[in-house]
């Protein structure tokens, strides 16, 4: 009996469609995994399903009949609970509390305690986590355990469908086949799964279905042991190189090394990285989100504190740990993947978030030079092709393309020659792209040494001469682009290296 | 084998003797308070005697009061700046009320629920016009008192004798009641308060919404509607402040009570209460309350001027939190 049926669901997000056309089939006491890269849409379908988003085109079905969720509670009241990447408990509450707030047993308004911790006894007795008591406060639980709690407020709402968001990715092996154990008991209970993942071997060892989303699509579907690894890589890569990319000239060798890490850790996320970059290449590091490619720039950047290992910047002596200061006196710089929080001051004017690493450039003993600061960002902002009526525009008022096109200006104005750039594609239209990628291409020209973050494998193709990729807090070697292929790549971000 | 493999990974970190000695922090503290000036004043019998004991407890009464209301606003992860203006209202409204004829019993009641109003009015700025509660209630903070002086005339409010001006009264009338009858009233709110945080939906939900509000909407919470409750709740509390600070001053002043809404938020804040939510304790912010109390009275029968305590209950307030801050640090490391 077929328990959801969703057919050609699509959703924009203004010009861009984060679905464009999902087709899937969950049958009762099935665990249905959900795959496909970083941006495919796979969130999106969530948080639709979840009844946190609407969606534009298509129909659902749950148990045969129409479903189209107005909000959390509605979908909650249909039977379906999403469990969050980002867990969503209250940290200063009991476990009991945790998992029946909003359904509190109570008689004229004064909580029942008793039938409090027996429904939440009953539901952790059901699943065979005893070992949570009801009474201890969530804030002291370990992350697993706070995702079970988590799992039992769905089931204490008697949950029929439970779409779970990478649920491993913040685990450890052990935590992660209690998390198993107890997605194979939901099968007696007719509880279905919806299980996202990029560990292909955890989707094997879990899921009875699986579909492939691609940009949106569902482009394949069928029994997880009907097919290859290799098959779900190549349904998960399965495009072109887009003709976006400058051509570049193949970097010389013998050049000068500028920047050397070496066994680089900053736990827990960042366990080993070791690599280094000459003057005029492009490295690029590949890995899913939550692998630890961020935490390494940010290491290095002196945003998160080293635990081990040196860095040696230019030809000065190593250092282990920096300020962001030092790394900027150090001619490096910084373009953070996070670009409304931590990339840019939005509510500043664009003169100022491009003048921001280098006051210098238009002051004297601490006093602005306003014009010269108008005209030396308008000359930057002039040179990336911004669209703004002024320099003295607020960034906020920018389209995404734009605001990412000013970071990355800041680096410019800032005549860093190390660039550290994280996804510095991210949720920007094709024309800002290939503005950005001519602009990384004059900077490897120029003599410059570019680091280059991404989850998108046809950039990193386009653009690197060497590419590394990291999984699970580990860098793989570092090699000519040549001689990896997008599979390579998305086998070894999912398997490690060597694997 | 497997049992003890299942209780390695859940690893829960804070143990009980450690949650315990969190609880009675504030308590050492006011301990600590109290034995520093017995042996600066050189006479603890006189420190510590019934006449002074009295006199602190009635001198902490307003603060007490306004700071069960603010415990419940600073749980849910809100503020309210407005309640030194508050009870200066509903002060002066009540002495208004006595002076019309009005009877006593239906001077205060207005008195409260115009609290009770204020609080509805801040609440509703909160969730309809959604502005945050610190600029919500700074707002009220200017209006309450333009309202109070204007209704007042900028004077204050004279009024006949009657039970209203015996509530604070440090010896009280009836002798078996050993304190003044506002200390009693304060307690049996406490106790109340106390009991509802901690053993009803409401109070519950309350803390759900300082702990994270996001989820608490997810869980099914009209977050909006309760939190015009819990500000009305408070405003009624605020109001009944406002019905003892008059009953102490044996007028209605439109002046008054200005800045108290520093110190009942310091009695929170040294109570263990944190100001990003899902935190406080009655119990926690009563101590603070009585801590600030037994300072002031502390260092005036020492002799030190009004400025010294001053300066040692603003360093104290920050001391109280840092303390809090590193303790929650440890915790996290644990």
């Amino acid at each position: 009996m077929t328990a959801l049926l969703l057919s050609n669901i699509s959703k924009r997000f203004g010009p861009t469609a984060a679905l464009a056309g999902v087709n899937l089939r969950l049958d009762k006491g099935e665990v249905h995994a959900l795959i496909g890269e970083n941006g495919a849409g796979k969130s999106t379908l969530m948080n639709v399903l979840a009844g946190l988003m609407k969606f534009d085109e298509g129909t659902m079905e749950v148990d045969g009949d129409h479903y189209d969720p107005s909000s959390p509670l509605d979908a909650r009241d249909r039977g379906i609970a999403l469990i969050h990447q980002e867990l969503s408990l209250f940290p200063h509450l009991s476990v009991a509390e945790n998992i029946m707030m909003g359904m509190e047993p109570s008689r004229w308004g004064l909580l029942d305690s008793d039938a409090l911790c027996a429904r939440t006894l009953e539901v952790l007795e059901t699943f065979h986590h005893t070992e949570i008591k009801p009474e201890t406060r969530v804030s002291t639980l370990s992350i697993a355990a706070r995702q079970i709690v988590e799992i039992c407020r769905a089931l204490a709402a008697r949950a029929r469908l439970i779409l779970m968001d990478e649920p491993t990715s913040s685990l450890q092996r052990e935590d992660v086949e209690h998390l198993f154990h107890l997605i194979r008991q939901f099968k007696g209970h007719g509880i279905n799964v919806i299980y996202i993942s990029h560990f292909l071997e955890e989707v094997r060892e879990i899921a009875d279905n699986f579909t492939v989303l691609r940009d949106g699509r569902s482009v394949a579907t069928g029994e997880i042991s009907s097919v290859s690894d290799d098959e779900l890589i190549m349904h998960m890569v399965g495009r072109s190189v887009e003709n976006l990319f400058p051509s570049r000239a193949p970097a010389s060798t013998g050049r000068e090394t500028v920047l050397e890490v070496k066994n680089l850790s900053s736990p827990p996320a960042l366990k080993n990285a070791t690599f280094e970059l000459k003057r005029g290449e492009i490295v690029g590091i590949a890995g899913l989100m939550g692998s630890g490619r961020t935490n390494v720039v940010r290491s290095i950047f002196g945003l998160d504190e080293c635990a081990g290992g040196s860095i040696r910047v230019m030809n000065q002596s190593s250092t282990q740990s920096a300020t962001p200061a030092t790394r900027l006196s150090q001619s490096i710089g910084y373009l953070s993947e996070d670009r409304k929080n931590e990339g840019l001051a939005i509510t500043l004017s664009i003169a100022d978030n491009v003048t921001m690493t280098r006051f210098r450039s238009c002051s004297r003993f601490g006093w602005l030079n306003l014009s010269r600061q108008r005209s030396r960002s308008q000359d930057v902002v002039n040179s990336l092709a911004v669209k703004a009526r002024s320099v003295q525009q607020p960034v906020a008022s920018l389209s995404g393309g734009n605001q990412q096109k000013i970071a990355l200006a800041r680096l410019l104005h800032q005549q860093a020659e190390i660039l550290l750039l994280d996804e510095p594609t991210r949720g920007i239209d094709i024309g800002s792209k290939a503005q950005v990628y001519k602009t990384i291409a004059d900077c490897a020209a120029a003599g410059k040494a570019v680091l280059m973050i991404s989850s998108y494998l046809p950039e990193l193709f386009g653009m690197c001469d060497r590419l590394a990729v990291m999984s699970r807090g580990r860098l793989s070697a570092i090699r000519p682009i040549d001689e990896w292929t997008p599979e390579a790549v998305m086998q070894a971000a999912i398997a490690g290296e060597g694997n | 084998m497997v049992a003890e493999t299942k209780a390695d990974w859940f690893r829960p970190s804070a143990g009980l003797a450690r949650t315990w000695l969190n609880r009675l922090a504030p308590f050492l503290g006011l301990i600590l308070v109290i034995v520093i000036f017995a042996i600066l004043i050189g006479a603890p019998e006189k420190y510590l005697s019934l006449k002074n004991l009295r006199t602190v407890l009635a001198q902490t009464v307003i603060v007490a009061i306004g700071a069960i209301g603010m415990t419940v606003i600073i749980i849910s992860g809100g503020i309210d700046l407005s309640v030194g203006s508050a009870i200066a209202l509903t002060g002066v409204i009540t002495a208004l009320g006595i002076n019309a004829g009005w009877s006593t019993s239906l001077a205060v009641s207005v008195g409260i629920l115009v609290g009770g109003f204020v609080g509805v009015v801040n609440g509703l700025a909160i969730t309809r016009m959604r502005v945050v509660p610190f600029i919500a209630t700074l707002g009220m903070l200017g209006v309450a008192r333009g309202v109070a002086k204007g209704i007042a005339g900028s004077q204050t409010v004279n009024m006949p004798e009657t039970w209203a001006n015996d509530l604070l009264l440090t010896i009280p009338k009836q002798s078996w009641m050993l304190v003044a009858p506002g200390v009693w009233i304060a307690i049996v709110l406490a106790v109340v308060a106390a009991v509802v945080l901690r053993r009803t939906v409401f109070g519950r939900r309350v803390f759900a919404l300082g702990s994270n509000e996001a989820a608490a909407r997810a869980c099914g919470i009209a977050t909006n509607r309760l939190k015009i409750y819990i500000y009305a709740l408070a405003g009624l509390l605020f109001g009944l402040a406002g019905v003892m600070q008059m009953s102490r001053l044996r007028q209605g002043d439109p002046t008054v009570a200005a800045g108290l809404e520093l110190d009942i938020i310091a009695a929170v804040v040294i109570g263990g209460g944190s100001l990003s939510g899902g935190e406080g304790s009655i119990l926690g912010s009563m101590i603070g309350a009585l801590i600030m109390a037994f300072l002031r009275n502390g260092c005036q029968q020492v002799g030190w001027p009004n400025y010294i305590q001053e300066i040692i209950i603003g360093a104290l307030i920050v001391f109280a939190v840092a303390i809090d801050r590193w303790r929650h640090s440890r915790m996290a490391i644990a």
